[in-house]
């Protein structure tokens, strides 16, 4: 009884055991949609949640008629790491008002690429607040788009005010090569945050 | 079916069990894997591996549970992944899944693993997979 609903669709490997995820995060038009669109072996899905104007998830079929829920977009992506090994990329919306969205997303998650654009980087303020505020681990991917000016790394460094230890790379978001290399930094930080096991 | 939600609902552990025996509506994570039972031993005794699978009735079940059943059945998809190709918002398929959870139809497998040995091994396994990309 094979729907066609089912044989499109890219189900996991039987042999995954572990799923985890990573946020790519960063504010409007930064490029996180264009980051796990590149990385995503599956088409890119995206998903909504409905929140309550309290900013309260609605979990109910009825509460989606409801004039007063607002409905908030993430797209994620899919990559299989290994037999049993998956990792899904969340792009996430990077306004505070969305905190209950964000407690969600951050979970158990690794950790957050931050991706910022250097003629826009006062607008990843509110974003990076959140990262750290969710207490989680990030590195900083600059997206570079053509108009932008380049700045020394110390300079962005010392406009987002990063930590000596938080990695700061640049990304181009629309090569795969150079996004893979940008969550390699993060991972290899996460690392490094983790206390080697006897 | 009409269904009451409160902050309860709201407040989930940490850890992903797949346990039947307590309600499973607040311990759903976006990547908690999901996978169908239709070839539960307990029922339809004498499944063997080449008759199909056989799914507990489905009699009665909401046309969106109908529409889970249906997708899950061809394979594991992350909870997140089911939303998206239901398109249904995420808190809503948590709860229809914790539903047929508990009623059988479905059962979960844990994401990702608490403890910092197993933690590290597996920032190595995520490392060289990426590794293996480039
Ligand atoms: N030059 C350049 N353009 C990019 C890059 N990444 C994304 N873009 C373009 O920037 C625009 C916005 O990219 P999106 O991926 O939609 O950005 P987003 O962060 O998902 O945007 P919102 O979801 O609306 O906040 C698109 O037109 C992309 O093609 C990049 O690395 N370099
Ligand atoms: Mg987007």
């Amino acid at each position: 009884m094979d729907s066609a609903l089912a044989s499109d669709t890219p189900y996991l490997r039987e042999t995954v055991r572990t799923a985890l995820k990573i946020l790519v995060v960063g504010h409007f038009a930064v490029g996180k949609t264009t980051f796990v669109g590149t990385l995503s072996e599956i088409r890119p899905l995206r998903t909504e949640e409905r929140m309550t104007q309290a900013g309260a998830l609605v979990d109910d079929l009825a509460g989606i008629e409801d004039k007063t829920t607002t409905t908030v977009a993430m797209d994620f992506g899919r990559l299989t790491l290994s037999d049993s090994l998956v990792l899904y990329l969340f792009g996430a919306p990077g306004q505070q008002r969305f905190t209950r969205l964000w407690d969600d997303l951050a979970r158990g998650a690794l950790g957050a690429l931050v991706l910022v654009d250097t003629a826009r980087l006062k607008q990843s303020f509110e974003i990076m607040d959140l990262v750290e505020r969710q207490g989680l681990p990030y590195a900083v991917a600059v997206n570079h788009f053509d108009a932008s000016p380049r700045f020394p790394d110390a300079e962005v460094r010392e406009a987002l005010d990063l930590a000596p230890g938080t990695p700061l790379v640049s990304c181009d978001a629309r090569d795969r090569r150079s996004s893979t290399q940008a969550l390699i930094s993060l991972v290899d930080h996460l690392l490094t945050l983790d206390p080697e096991t006897p | 079916m009409t269904r009451r939600r409160n902050e309860r609902a709201l407040v989930r552990p940490h850890v992903v069990t797949g346990g039947r025996a307590h309600p499973t509506r607040n311990v759903f994570d976006l990547v908690t894997l999901v996978i169908f039972n239709g070839d539960l031993p307990r029922h339809a005794g004498g499944t063997t591996p080449q008759t199909p699978r056989q799914p507990l009735s489905t009699a009665g079940l909401s046309p969106e549970k109908l529409r889970i059943i249906e997708l899950c059945r061809g394979g594991a998809l992350s909870v997140v992944e089911i939303a998206g190709h239901l398109g249904l918002p995420v808190g809503v398929t948590k709860v229809l899944l914790s539903d047929l959870v508990d009623d059988g139809h479905l059962t979960t497998r844990a994401g990702s693993a608490d403890g910092r040995q197993s933690r590290v091994r597996l920032l190595q396994e995520v490392l060289d997979g990426l590794r293996a990309r480039l």
